[in-house]
């Protein structure tokens, strides 16, 4: 059976990653590659990296982070910012991407997209919506957020479906940073609309609320970005906690899963009772070698 | 050491499978020449990539005849990885009839039939595998791995190794004497794909 993904969203800003709180405010996280290291050991299904600032400033992503990331990323990477061409996605995808992600160009020349998909296949090509609210519902942002285009967050995903898309990436402005959830309204109109993969993102603050994303039938995948930063095993305890929940439609295969671990009211792994960790002192765990 | 190519034919994601390599400490030559690939030992052939477009650039660069010749007649090790595997199917219907490589009967049809999943199956999937040795020795059972794509491969019975279902069974592994092929891309699966990709490495050392 098909998991559903747990995807970390990692924004590039200046070369590093940073945490971003509703599209205006940063705080710097570090280096890419130990980034995606860690992710990649907490047993992460998917890695998205973003360059927020590379279409405003007109440039690409730079492709030797894609390269040195690259070497670490034992799972599917999908590469976004500034990528305008035909050449930015072949570039980018021989760099050492799986998938790149489209934003703002997908406005300024939709044609792309289907350029994309002849060379590369649909499963290559994710394109990338910002919704926000407004006053009549919704509206789609570009230029990191910034930009008002004036459509719907729905008919653009119905767009580019029909222009051969493969997957939908869905991220809310309002949410951004906020720690308040999924905008799940929004997310289930665009799940809802289209036959192909949406991935939503945008305001995860605990295990619960990708819990709630994943609820949902016609939510493919999860991804999180803020969240995933400063905190030990963030995505195997995450991990764990969903599965306790009554979500075992997840993959759970990292030497560390915790799945006999109980959790205390914040999410984290409670301390398990003294003989137990007794008894684990003398437990042998040799280290698998590949 | 033997020497492993991976086929550069202008698509696909060479570099996460060099990668992967390069985590085993397998230097694999990166190649679009004959005669690297004459020389090789054993090939993987990649695929990120629409069926048309691949098998076009293959020929274009001359690159059909020395592999057929190589794996066929002189029976070395090949590894194709998702379009990688496609290609070496007789014809593919991805935007348009194409013919393949035509290595093994089998062809490369659309998967939506007859069922609501959604399209590209994309994502991580458990497999049923059939044939354990060589390539999924000392996996687990029902290992995950990491899919994606919308056209499946369909062939005899006798030559699958692995399936899965996403709505309709899905051929995910096949195996036919020294021709080794996965639907999903074991470079992109952690530790599962990293296991299969040295099972094909111990495979190679020992032909």
């Amino acid at each position: 059976m098909l998991k559903k993904r747990i995807i970390a969203c990692l924004l590039l800003k200046d070369g590093i990653v940073v945490q971003s709180i509703g599209f205006r405010r940063y705080l710097p996280v570090g280096r890419p590659e130990i980034a995606v290291e860690f992710l990649n050991q907490w047993g992460i299904d998917e890695i998205v990296l973003l360059d927020i600032d590379a279409f405003r400033q007109g440039r690409r992503i730079d492709l030797d982070i894609v390269r040195r990331v690259s070497k670490y990323c034992q799972v599917p990477l999908t590469v976004g910012g500034g990528l305008r061409t035909l050449d930015d996605l072949t570039d980018a995808i021989h760099s050492g991407a799986d998938k790149v992600s489209l934003n703002t160009v997908v406005h300024t020349h939709p044609e792309l997209v289907r350029e994309g998909v002849e060379k590369f296949g649909s499963q290559c090509i994710i394109v990338s919506i910002d919704a926000r609210r407004s006053k009549e519902g919704y509206e789609v942002m570009t230029n990191s957020g910034s930009y008002a285009v004036g459509i719907e967050p729905v008919a653009l995903a119905q767009t580019v479906e029909a222009l051969g898309a493969g997957e939908i990436f869905l991220n809310s402005v309002d949410r951004d940073g906020s720690r308040l959830g999924y905008d799940m309204e929004i997310c289930e109109k665009v799940a809802d609309a289209v036959d192909i993969p949406v991935i939503i993102c945008g305001g995860v603050g605990n295990a619960e609320h990708l819990a709630e994303g994943l609820a949902c039938e016609n939510i493919s995948a999860v991804a999180a970005a803020n969240f995933f930063h400063f905190t030990e095993h963030s995505v195997n305890v995450a991990k764990a906690w969903i599965h306790a929940h009554g979500h075992d439609n997840i993959r759970l295969d990292t030497y560390a899963d915790y799945r006999d671990s109980s959790f205390d009211g914040d999410y984290r792994v409670a301390k398990k009772a003294d003989e137990e960790l007794e008894q684990l002192l003398y437990e042998y765990h040799p280290k698998e070698v590949i | 050491m033997k020497k492993v190519v991976i086929v550069d034919y202008g698509m696909g994601n060479l570099q996460s499978v060099s990668n992967a390599l390069g985590f085993l400490g397998c230097k694999a030559l990166i190649s679009n020449e004959a005669e690297v690939i004459d020389s090789a030992d054993a090939y993987l052939l990649p695929g990120v990539g629409a069926f048309g477009p691949a098998i076009d650039n293959l020929r274009d660069l001359g690159l059909v005849e020395p592999l057929t010749f190589n794996v066929i007649e002189r029976k070395k090790p090949f590894l194709g990885i998702c379009l990688g595997m496609q290609l070496i199917a007789e014809s593919s219907m991805e935007l348009g009839y194409n013919k393949g490589l035509s290595w093994i009967e089998a062809q490369v049809v659309h998967m939506k039939c007859d069922h609501t999943e959604r399209l590209p199956h994309v994502g991580w999937n458990n497999i049923a595998v059939e044939k354990r040795d060589p390539l999924f020795r000392s996996i687990e059972k029902e290992p995950h791995f990491y899919f994606d794509h919308s056209y499946q491969f369909l062939c005899d019975d006798g030559y699958v190794a692995a399936r899965c279902s996403y709505g309709v069974e899905v051929v995910a592994a096949i195996q036919v004497g020294n021709i080794f092929a996965t639907q999903f891309h074991p470079e992109k699966s952690q530790t599962a794909g990293l296991k299969l990709l040295r099972n094909y490495l111990n495979y190679i050392d020992t032909h």
